[in-house]
């Protein structure tokens, strides 16, 4: 495939990606497809419901708390309360890898626990059957914490999943049980799910423990979920650093580590979106400053550990991140000079997740590739235009049904990390604290941005671009790919990864080298369907003895 | 150890479902919809249904599945789905134009009783759906049966639905193809073809879910059993539904609306379903079994004779679902093998009773169906008595890894191998593919263990 020089004129594009809808669907969409501006950034319509019967790429609140956030703890029995389903499509299919550190130690991560609701629990409730399932679970595992996942029928019948957590909780008496009302119709998409999960951990797993853990440097990742070793990459960058991991949210995390995070100096957020929530709250219970970084792509790796170390302000650690960055970055320098001759000037477009659209656009800038297209699947708009745009956000019926927890300074355990004068002079040196300044900054003039983008859409979007490679998530992989372009899952790295960190770039260079270059899409077409095949000629034996 | 947690000591439980064996309805209706050509399959209820079974069954097939939902939220689901339904319908046929859509319902979408007939009426009424075109739909409620049951009823929904007795009977059998593979079905139209029998098979998933790559996404693929296909079966002189809970309902529904009679047999998997199957198929379609099927079957047994000692006396354990689960358990006590541990998450009385006629010959054996009949059982049961093989689908691999178990993969879904969607497991040749399976495991687990002085070139 040869790289496109000249990219399409995007306000022709606009009006075609709607042409086929309804008139009022048209409407709707278009204030979600945006030609971008890095210098005026345009609003962008995002996080609203999306128009029924359009095919969609978004899943649901559960998924979004159940399977995103809670997911990866490793010694939580997190029990679905609901029909049988939606347990099933969330065990193990998001590929948390999560490590014990003994064989003796709990993970959970394999299971899968269901109240499997049968009709008569719908009609007379679930909420018995929910606390045997609790006791069952409690019995069998003495885990030290069980969580509880409300389906879309627990909201409707009225099952209290909170008021039966707190019952088993205070009868147990050594596991910390607690509810989630996490169904599928709340919010518009994960989104809700994520926020929900946010408030829920906040509220009943991080504070639970004061002691203070070793180490100098001591923070907590946010929004790394370990998909395909993610966090493991980024712990031994930490750990070669000095720094010490006080906890993840999520990935290989446990339910100790996240118990104690509240002690930790700094929360680092990666996946804004899913996560941003517990920073703020974390901030104003407890004084710790977040920072947004990006472990995706060498060059970000190393900007982000450059940052964790000014935040910190110790000579010894800048010294330390720049010797782990110098002897890091030439092994990843040397793949790149080897790779990037077979991937100049070729292009990308990422429809996917709530930060990963924008993330993997560093990856594919350090291979010389141009993401003329990209938008996500649950974002919201400050994860497009910046957090500056927050407070001009309209609160619609939707997000009004997420609580927003009322969070204070705790009158103990409340000890600002940097004095306000320190933060200021971090600012002034060009730190951004507790901000995130979006996508769309750093994408290129005329690109094109499109927020819960539909099948239709999509198609449309290949057809005119023809890009040399797809970002998306498992629903869309084999409808482009049977469009004769490769299509890279950026929720499941098609079973690969990590690609996080220094180690995780040169996994994601090989990987989209041999994706855009495989010589296989050039053999879609049967060589009778390409040349014009010498096939009718007489068939003549050449060993005749005439 | 991956299910680390798992101990041999077996507790009744009441509440809780661990590792389960079975999913939900919905699932199983959207599979059946991609069947029917030129069909989108469309869940009622909130998106997370159906992306999770979007990506399901695309992890299982590793190819495109089309299908829309009605995007609830909270203002929906307290004041009733209609107008999502309505909306949704004129979008699809707007931006899809797909010939049929096949709705079906969710928990959601139950619970709050939509009544998915009534609103389809309506969106006739109110001219949302354009001529020529049309809105099928199934009730499928989580909270009854399982995928397998959401299955049935999606295909009993296109029987009774789209059926029509114009009074004049057509020489065909129909076919009702219970829970199977696209490569299933093929295998069946093949076979039915070798005999000269005129069947309409429904539904069908060859050349939908097997599309080959051609550089062009086609959103409705050239396979799937047609409309007038369709309204053919009532019809027909006689139907043959393949399998009990996956396929009768819809030959049922064909009876009642149509007096189509019907024969219910098992899924022909292994030698004895297969010859029920191909008897029945000639009986019903008034042909004679060609000496060319006689032969499929003769290589069958000649593999099943020659390597007998192989089988003889094994134990397996295995999960799925009723309808394969019924003659595969035969089959392998066919092979003179062991069935010692069987669960299936889908209820039903009558799956109960047959699996214990076929167990009569497997003394001792463990079966339970139903609720709490789930992985995390059949595990306990392997540690009390350890099996020389598994069956089942891909998340019996923490199990056969765990306590190092030689594995086959068969069911729904397989996430990690290719093959099902390909070379089928039905009739005489899907017989030959399961044994082979069976034995490639067998013998490697034998060719990799073996002491030195006891390895074999010749097995």
């Amino acid at each position: 495939m040869e790289a496109n020089k000249t990219y399409p004129d995007p306000s022709a594009i606009r009006e075609e990606l709607v042409q086929k809808y309804p008139a009022k669907v048209a409407k709707k969409r278009t204030k979600s497809i945006i030609i971008n501006d890095p210098e005026a950034v345009p609003e962008v319509q995002a996080n609203v419901r999306t128009v029924p019967g359009i095919i969609t790429q978004r899943g649901c609140s559960y998924a979004g708390c159940k399977g995103v956030v809670l997911g990866p703890t490793r010694d939580i029995v997190n029990i679905t309360h609901g029909p049988i389903g939606c347990s099933f499509y969330s065990w193990l299919t998001r590929r948390n890898q999560t490590k014990p550190e003994t064989d003796a130690d709990a993970n959970f991560i394999t299971y899968c626990f269901s109240t499997d609701m049968q009709e008569e629990n719908i009609v007379f409730g679930g909420e018995k059957k929910l606390k045997v399932a609790i006791q069952e679970a409690y019995d069998l595992f003495h885990p030290k914490s069980i969580a509880i996942f409300s389906t879309c029928p627990v909201g409707l019948i009225g099952d209290d999943v909170h008021a039966a957590a707190r019952e088993m909780k205070e009868k147990l008496g050594d596991c910390n049980v607690f509810g989630f009302s996490c169904e599928g119709y709340r919010g518009v998409s994960q989104s809700a799910g994520h926020h929900i999960a946010n408030n829920g951990v906040f509220k009943h797993m991080v504070g639970r423990n004061n002691e203070k853990k070793e180490g100098k440097f001591r923070l907590n990742l946010l929004g790394e979920y370990n998909i395909g070793g993610d966090a493991f990459e980024i712990e031994r960058i930490f750990k070669k650093c000095g720094i010490t991991l006080v906890s993840s949210f999520s990935g290989n995390s446990t339910v100790g580590q996240l118990e104690n995070a509240h002690m930790a100096d700094l929360n680092v957020i990666m996946c804004h979106r899913s996560i941003n929530y517990m920073g703020e709250m974390m901030e104003t219970k407890y004084g710790i400053p977040w920072m947004k970084i990006n472990f995706v792509g060498a060059e970000s790796s190393a900007k982000s550990l450059r940052r964790i170390a000014q935040y910190f302000g110790d000579e010894e650690l800048k010294a330390r991140v720049e010797e782990v960055i110098a002897e890091e970055l030439p092994k990843v320098k040397a793949v790149i000079d080897e790779i990037r001759p077979r991937t100049e000037g070729k292009t990308a477009m990422l429809f996917v997740g709530g930060s990963r659209a924008h993330h993997y656009q560093d990856l594919f800038t350090e291979l010389g590739m141009t993401t003329v297209a990209a938008g996500y699947e649950f974002a919201h708009r400050d994860d497009y235009e910046g957090r500056e745009v927050l407070p001009g956000i309209k609160i619609d019926a939707d997000s009004k049904n997420i609580e927003e927890l009322k969070v204070e300074a705790d009158p103990e355990l409340y000890k600002p990390r940097k004095s306000e004068a320190e933060l200021e002079a971090l600012k002034a040196e060009g730190l951004e604290i507790n901000g995130y300044e979006g996508m769309m900054k750093q994408m290129m003039k005329k690109s094109m941005v499109v927020d819960d983008i539909s099948h239709y859409e999509s198609e449309k979007l290949i057809e005119i671009y023809k890009p040399d490679i797809f970002c998306a998530g498992i629903k869309e992989k084999y409808v482009v790919q049977k469009m004769g372009v490769p299509l890279k899952q950026l929720h499941s790295y098609d079973y690969g990864g990590p690609y996080t960190g220094f180690e995780g770039a040169v996994n994601f260079y090989r990987d989209i080298d041999r994706m855009v270059n495989n010589p296989v899409w050039k053999l879609i077409k049967a060589p009778w369907e390409t040349a014009a095949a010498e096939m009718d000629g007489a068939l003549e034996a050449t060993y005749t003895e005439a | 150890m991956l299910l680390r947690h798992t101990t041999s000591e077996v507790k009744e439980r009441e509440g809780l479902t661990i590792n389960p064996a079975k999913t939900c309805q919905p699932i199983g209706a959207m599979y059946a919809a991609l069947g029917i050509h030129g069909c989108l399959p469309h869940s009622h209820g909130s998106q997370g249904c159906c992306a999770y079974h979007r990506s399901t069954l695309t992890r299982h097939y590793k190819e495109p599945v089309m299908a829309a939902t009605s995007s609830f939220t909270e203002g929906a689901s307290v004041f009733g789905g209609q107008a999502n339904l309505l909306a949704a319908i004129d979008t699809i046929f707007s931006v899809y134009d797909p010939d049929i859509i096949a709705v079906h319902s969710t928990c959601l979408s139950e619970t709050i009783g939509d009544d998915l007939q009534q609103i389809t009426r309506k969106a006739l009424d109110d001219g949302k759906i354009p001529e020529g075109k049309y809105v099928i739909y199934a009730s499928t409620p989580s909270f009854i049966g399982s995928h397998v049951t959401g299955y049935a009823n999606m295909v009993a929904g296109m029987a009774a639905q789209f059926a029509v007795s114009t009074g004049e009977k057509k020489d065909q059998v129909n076919l009702v193809a219970g829970w199977m593979e696209p490569s299933d079905m093929r295998e069946l139209k093949r076979i039915s073809k070798e005999m000269g029998a005129k069947v309409v098979l429904f539904p069908d998933t060859s050349d939908v879910l097997d599309a080959p790559q051609t550089g062009k996404h086609v959103f409705y693929p050239k396979g799937g059993v047609t409309v007038p296909e369709l309204k053919s079966t009532g019809d027909s002189k006689f139907t043959l539904a393949l399998g009990c809970i996956s396929a009768e309902p819809a030959a049922i529904a064909l009876d009642k609306k149509c007096s189509v009679p019907f024969e219910t047999v098992d899924m022909p998997i292994g030698l004895s379903a297969t010859d029920r199957f191909i008897m029945a198929l000639s009986k019903a379609a008034g042909v004679k079994v060609p000496d060319s099927i006689t032969a499929e079957r003769g290589r069958l047994v000649d593999v099943m004779t020659d390597m007998e000692q192989y089988f003889h006396g094994k134990k397996v354990a295995l999960f799925g679902d009723p309808d394969q689960l019924i003659p595969l358990t035969e089959f392998l006590l066919d092979l003179g093998m062991k069935p010692r541990h069987i669960v299936s998450g889908t209820p039903g009385g009558r799956f109960d009773k047959r699996m214990k006629e076929i167990l009569e010959r497997a003394p001792g054996a463990n079966f339970k169906n139903g609720l709490n009949a789930d992985m995390f059982l059949l595990h306990q049961w392997i540690k009390n008595e350890p099996v020389d093989l598994l069956i089942g689908n891909t998340y019996g691999k923490y199990i056969a890894r765990d306590e190092d178990i030689p594995f086959v993969r068969f069911g729904f879904p397989i996430l990690d191998r290719i093959g099902h969607s390909y070379f089928p497991s039905v009739g005489y040749s899907g017989g030959l593919r399961i044994v082979e399976k069976i034995l490639g495991v067998l013998m490697d687990r034998q060719d990799m263990t073996a002491k030195e002085e006891k390895f074999e070139l010749v097995m």
